[in-house]
């Protein structure tokens, strides 16, 4: 699984919040995915015109604490799960 | 005391019981809601911001044939104005490339497709001449980029040509491909004799169904519905009673499963009592709710947890007690000697252009067209 450069969210997949957890949801055909806060924050980033390296810098400047390392991790983890699953691909 | 009541993740929401095709494995029950019963768009819009409040996420717009609701838009825009993520299951066959225009401006999410088979054979199952214009649907559905499901009722008489439906499936591109083994409840039940699969023929079916899924992995999902008539364990059935789905029938009757009217409870309508009380409350959704209801021996059962006792309809169907075990157990011996329920095992026919009187009940024949 290649990542892509300058992820999106696919057609198929929308994100939302939900009041009742409090927590992002990301729905899809019949199914739906329960966000961590890092994931529903990562994915609020994913909107085609960021790359990958800009993702990780725009959190590392919201939590300054964190190394980017762990952050690009992270980042890398959760986009590799869920464009596996087709909910994440890459911007035309 | 009961526990509190979980939170519903889907409504599913079967806008009309009229439909052009008259597929003899229908799971909408033989006593079909006629159109002047239905609910009026307000209803529905209602139902959706109650549905949406108790924490329910996904919308199935479902019926019969939900494109004959002339105000399908204002529903779906009443769905999307909720962030209901909402899905059209639908023959496809009054959809028209305009209207589907429309229904992307409310806001819909995600088509579900039925086919019959992989070819025009399945039209003399549909009982009408379908096929060409399902292709179309499709290619309209994907010429907006909008997520397909191609959906098969397997049976009988097309278990056999599985591969056909997976290479139709491939060929419209399809996001999703779901093999559903034909549910025994409503038409299906009565015509249940004809449409039994044979267990070597399902098992093979589930073997090329597989065989796809890991074919097709990163392109196309491959989802088989278990039959719910097994017989080495239950299925959880809804994945337990009242516990994440709400049915809303065609004239407003709130269900746990589009099958349980069949059951002696009061189930409320939802032009009387407000959804959540509905869900929260009502007698007819905490009756099998949780554990606390359970027969022997699934009380006590360690599978309790995975099939949350099965199915009450199947139950109700064999022994006349929604409250025995599921028929497929093994492990529970049936207190009650099995009732008549069933029925006698002849084909009917779902006939008529199921817009029915109440006067002409729906004919029940045993010839087929």
């Amino acid at each position: 699984m290649t990542l892509p450069t300058r992820p999106r969210l696919a057609r198929r997949a929308r994100l939302r919040h939900d009041p009742l957890s409090g927590r992002d949801v990301l729905l899809y055909p019949e199914r739906g995915l329960m966000l961590s806060a890092s994931a529903g924050e990562i994915l609020s980033l994913c909107d085609g015109t960021r790359t990958l390296d800009m993702i990780v810098a725009d959190l590392h400047g919201r939590h300054g604490g964190v190394a980017c390392e762990i952050i690009a991790r992270d980042v890398d983890q959760l986009l590799v799960a869920l464009a596996s699953r087709r909910l994440v691909e890459e911007a035309p | 005391m009961s526990a509190p009541a979980p939170r519903p993740y889907a409504l599913v929401a079967e806008l009309s019981h009229r439909c052009p095709l008259h597929c003899p494995y229908c799971s909408n029950p033989v006593e079909l809601v006629r159109g002047s019963r239905e609910l009026e768009s307000a209803t529905w819009a209602r139902v959706l911001a109650e549905a949406s409040d108790l924490g329910a996420l996904q919308v199935l717009l479902t019926g019969g044939e939900p494109l004959l609701r002339p105000d399908l838009e204002a529903i779906v825009a009443a769905a999307r104005e909720r962030e209901l993520y909402a899905t059209l299951i639908t023959s496809g066959v009054p959809l028209s490339s305009a209207r589907l225009d429309a229904l992307c401006r409310a806001g819909l999410d995600a088509v579900q497709l039925s086919f019959q088979a992989g070819d025009a054979s399945g039209d003399a199952v549909a009982g009408a001449r379908v096929y060409a214009r399902k292709l179309e649907v499709a290619g309209w559905v994907k010429e907006r980029d909008l997520p397909l499901t191609v959906n098969v009722v397997v049976h009988r008489h097309n278990v056999e040509r599985i591969a056909e439906v997976i290479a139709l499936a491939e060929r419209l591109r399809a996001d999703r491909l779901e093999l559903a083994t034909v549910q025994f409840v409503g038409f299906a039940n009565a015509n249940r004799s004809d449409l039994r699969p044979s267990a070597a023929a399902l098992q093979r079916m589930r073997g090329e169904a597989f065989a796809a899924r890991e074919r097709l992995a990163g392109r196309m999902e491959v989802v088989v519905v278990a039959p719910d008539e097994r017989s080495d364990a239950p299925v959880a059935c809804m994945d337990g009673w009242a516990s994440r789905y709400i049915v809303v029938a065609p004239d407003g009757v709130a269900l746990p499963c589009h099958a349980a009217r069949m059951l002696p409870l009061p189930f409320a309508s939802v032009r009387d009592r407000p959804l959540r009380w509905i869900w929260q409350e009502s007698p007819a959704f905490q009756a099998f709710r949780g554990e606390a209801w359970m027969p022997d021996p699934c009380r006590t059962c360690e599978r309790r947890a995975i099939d949350h006792g099965g199915c009450r309809c199947r139950a109700f169907l064999a022994w006349g007690d929604p409250a025995a075990p599921d028929p497929a157990c093994t492990r529970a011996v049936p207190l009650a000697p099995p009732a008549a329920a069933a029925g006698p095992a002849v084909r009917r026919v779902n006939a008529g252009d199921r817009d029915v009187d109440d006067r002409a009940p729906v004919p029940l024949g045993v010839t087929r067209r």
